[in-house]
């Protein structure tokens, strides 16, 4: 099972999916209308390591997070 | 050292706290750039949120990249509220030369406006509504977007 977070404004629920990579995760989301923008400005994190292609694998218990633009400060 | 805070930050005993720790490390330089909630567009205050786990690494690469120039790093941020006037950031650079520490502060408060995983929200009439235009996609977001 895949846990996929939803960080800071985007206002979702977590997910548990059974997904062997990150390409199988994009249709999913892309599904819901209302992640749409989320998905385009959203950066990926893998166990809290920013990935930057979809070429990941994932391994049971693995933890996804989507996070949307940042402004700290 | 990163330290977070729930609500605004005491700015004097912050940087009374780093000046006193530092201050026999013979640094000949402590920069310190203060973040201020500003009265604009009608706002009460900001709200911020933090992911910890992110923020611990992306600060521990700039640790590192501190040291291998002689300096060190420190931070404190806000979670929650923080209203007008009061202050949600500091960032403070000490080094042995005063050139190092300006470049670095400067170089260090970029990459945490473009990277450091907060996310901030105007505090409006008892609303927390996010600011998107003030924000900045992290390098390499969109790559669950569909395909252009």
């Amino acid at each position: 099972m895949i846990r996929v977070e939803f960080l800071g404004p985007i206002q979702q629920e977590a997910l548990e999916l059974e997904i062997n990579n990150l390409q199988e995760l994009a249709p999913i989301l892309q599904k819901n209308p209302d992640m749409k923008e989320w998905l385009e400005n959203s950066a990926v994190a893998v166990n809290d390591t920013l990935v930057s292609s979809l070429d990941v694998k994932l391994n049971n218990g693995d933890k996804i997070s989507l996070l949307p633009p940042v402004c700290g400060g | 050292m990163l330290k977070l805070y729930d609500g605004a930050l005491e700015v004097s005993d912050i940087l009374k706290e780093w000046y006193e720790e530092e201050g026999k490390s013979n640094y000949g330089a402590y920069i310190p750039f203060v973040g201020t909630v500003r009265s604009e567009d009608g706002i009460d205050g900001l709200s911020f949120d933090i992911y910890e786990p992110i923020l611990e690494t992306w600060f521990k690469a700039w640790q590192e990249k501190a040291k291998a120039k002689g300096a060190v790093i420190k931070m404190a941020h806000s979670r929650g509220d923080v209203m007008l006037h009061e202050s949600s950031y500091i960032a403070s650079v000490f080094s042995p030369k005063r050139r190092v520490a300006l470049e670095f502060i400067d170089e260090f408060v970029e990459d945490f406006k473009a990277s450091a995983p907060i996310w901030k929200y105007d505090l409006i009439d008892g609303k927390r509504v996010y600011a998107l235009d003030r924000s900045t996609a992290i390098k390499g977001s969109g790559i669950l977007g569909v395909k252009k």
